[in-house]
């Protein structure tokens, strides 16, 4: 490896040492380390600047308030959205897709077909099934080749006139392929179908500009990318929303109420009831301020190279790689061979290795592999070579201890 | 240190039994049926008691998980095979006991070994999975024992 990026400088717990050894994070795909500079934007809002938004008129809360605006910006410039309205706060991308399924839904009727891929979280399955009970529905899948791809001339053929919304991952959060979006959107849109994008894998590792996909809606998690839980974003086609009923009602997302009837706030605010996640939207600001400070060419090509590193590495041990070995994230799922997932993950936990083992919410893809759990190390940016070898150790360690 | 705790959790005969499972396989003409579940790894198991006059005559197995929870399957049917009903829910209670409070271990006979894994509070769940399942077999519910419940 020519280059190092070493950003774990950027990153507190990156520094801390975990059961006596460097602490080696590998489980990037399940939720990022956050930066200094959002630990600290997080902690000076609530410790000196702390205040509701958009209905105080004290300071507080209009300083509040803009911040909340300002993230907004920053958010819809960073997937190049066309407008303000089109970026909806939510709780993470399980919220935003329940949106689409509650809201977009009650526009569908019985027979109406979903398409969605055999490559999904449970997050982009269940949403949909229960649409399907409720509005009598149809949930087709899309098969994907041995090698973790997914088979194009199938899912061609599951599109019809029927298919009214096609969602699928940007990256398989299990398995790391990265689906080709553009192609997938053209072909649905070629059908009349609207296209939900599950892009909780995919902003932390490439440059999204949804309208360049021309996807309607866009889906991602803050705490997936360097951001704070419990915050999230649904991107969705203006005049699309503005067709769609509320999802969630009550506070906030009102123009006026009696007894008798409500009327509506205009979007954003139609879809985002209640007081907000004020500090995590401000914290979320500043993971995008951070992820637009690097250069997503140069990190593709550093995250391939670790992947590569890792592929390599595995590959020379007794364990079988599920997947994809190219046009994939650098995330690597694994067995070894002979060992349970699970006890091969309690070793390397006691090495300092954070990895994550079981069925990575995706049961239908451990189906389709026969296994019903594998090991999986998900890489970011700020992993290096020496985290590499540091698992590469740790599963010879295993070998030591389970034979 | 490390390396001694997993040596305490992952002991020979544990590794043993998870590479050679004692009663593997399903049973035929069993009366008692007990399914335990693990939704969080996937850990599976489905046992079969064949019971006659209150005597456990024959048990069998079958799923798939880790060496904790395979090894102490397998130890299970050894352990109750040829006991009362009441006896095995003794022992299971017993066992429940010791793993997962600091009850004695004394009646325990090898099921002892499990003791290391108390050390990895994420695995002890492991190692009751079995026990689970089997109180649904001797109390003949319908319901599927879960590590989540």
């Amino acid at each position: 490896m020519t280059t190092m990026l070493n950003k774990k400088v950027d990153f507190p717990v990156l520094n801390t040492t975990m059961r006596g050894n460097d602490l080696v994070y590998l489980d990037n795909a399940a939720t990022t380390q956050k930066p200094k500079s959002v630990l600290e934007t997080m902690n000076h809002f609530l410790t000196k600047e702390n205040g509701t938004v958009n209905r105080g008129v004290y300071f507080l809360s209009q300083e509040a308030t803009k911040k909340c605006d300002d993230s907004r910006k920053s958010i819809q410039l960073f997937l190049n959205a066309a407008s303000e309205k089109e970026i909806i706060f939510v709780k993470g991308t399980t919220e935003a897709i329940n949106l689409v399924a509650y809201s977009y839904g009650e526009l569908l009727k019985a027979g109406d077909e979903i398409l969605i891929t055999e490559l999904e979280h449970h997050a982009n399955i269940v949403p949909w099934q229960q649409l399907c009970l409720r509005r009598g529905c149809i949930l087709k899948v899309a098969p994907i080749t041995d090698d973790g791809h997914l088979d194009l001339n199938e899912f061609k053929k599951l599109l019809s006139s029927k298919t009214k919304l096609v969602s699928f991952c940007h990256i398989s959060n299990s398995i790391g392929t990265i689906n080709p979006a553009k192609e997938m959107i053209k072909l649905a849109k070629e059908v009349g179908a609207k296209v939900m994008i599950d892009g909780a894998q995919a902003v932390s590792h490439l440059k999204v500009d949804v309208q360049d996909l021309d996807c309607d809606f866009y889906a991602f998690s803050g705490h997936k990318c360097f951001g704070p839980t419990g915050i999230g974003v649904l991107y969705g086609k203006e005049a699309l929303l503005e067709k769609m009923p509320p999802f969630m009602t009550g506070g906030d997302m009102i123009e006026t109420v009696s007894f008798q009837s409500s009327s509506f706030a205009e979007l954003p605010r139609k879809f985002e009831a209640g007081t907000p996640a004020i500090v995590e939207i401000i914290g979320l600001g500043e993971a995008i301020k951070y992820m637009n400070s690097l250069d997503f060419t140069e990190i593709q090509e550093y995250e391939q190279k670790l992947l590569n590193l890792a592929q390599e590495k595995l590959g020379e041990l007794d364990v079988r790689l599920i997947g994809p070995t190219h046009t994939k994230a650098a995330i690597v799922s694994f067995v070894v061979n002979g060992v349970h997932a699970h006890d091969v993950g309690t070793i390397l936990d006691m090495e300092g290795i954070a990895v994550r083992v079981g069925h990575h919410c995706t049961q239908p893809l451990m189906k389709r592999y026969k296994v019903s759990s594998t090991i999986r190390a998900s890489f970011c940016f700020y992993n290096n070579m020496d985290d590499v070898d540091a698992l590469v150790r740790g599963l010879k360690k295993v070998r030591e201890f389970l034979g | 240190m490390d390396n001694d705790r997993l040596r305490a959790m992952y002991q020979e005969m544990i590794l043993e039994h998870n590479k050679s499972p004692r009663n593997f396989g399903p049973l035929e003409g069993h009366t008692h049926y007990g399914h335990g579940k693990n939704p969080l790894c996937g850990d599976d198991y489905e046992f079969y008691l064949e019971v006659k006059n209150d005597v456990i005559e024959r048990v069998g197995f079958t799923g798939d998980g880790c060496a904790i929870s395979k090894s102490s399957a397998s130890m299970l049917t050894t352990m109750v095979k040829g006991k009362s009903i009441e006896d095995a829910r003794k022992l299971s209670e017993t066992f429940l006991e010791f793993i997962l409070n600091e009850g004695p271990k004394e009646s325990l006979g090898k099921l002892k070994i499990f003791e290391g894994v108390k050390q990895f509070p994420v695995r002890v769940k492991c190692a009751t999975l079995s026990w689970r399942a089997l109180e649904q077999a001797l109390l003949k519910t319908k319901h599927i024992a879960s590590t989540e419940a």
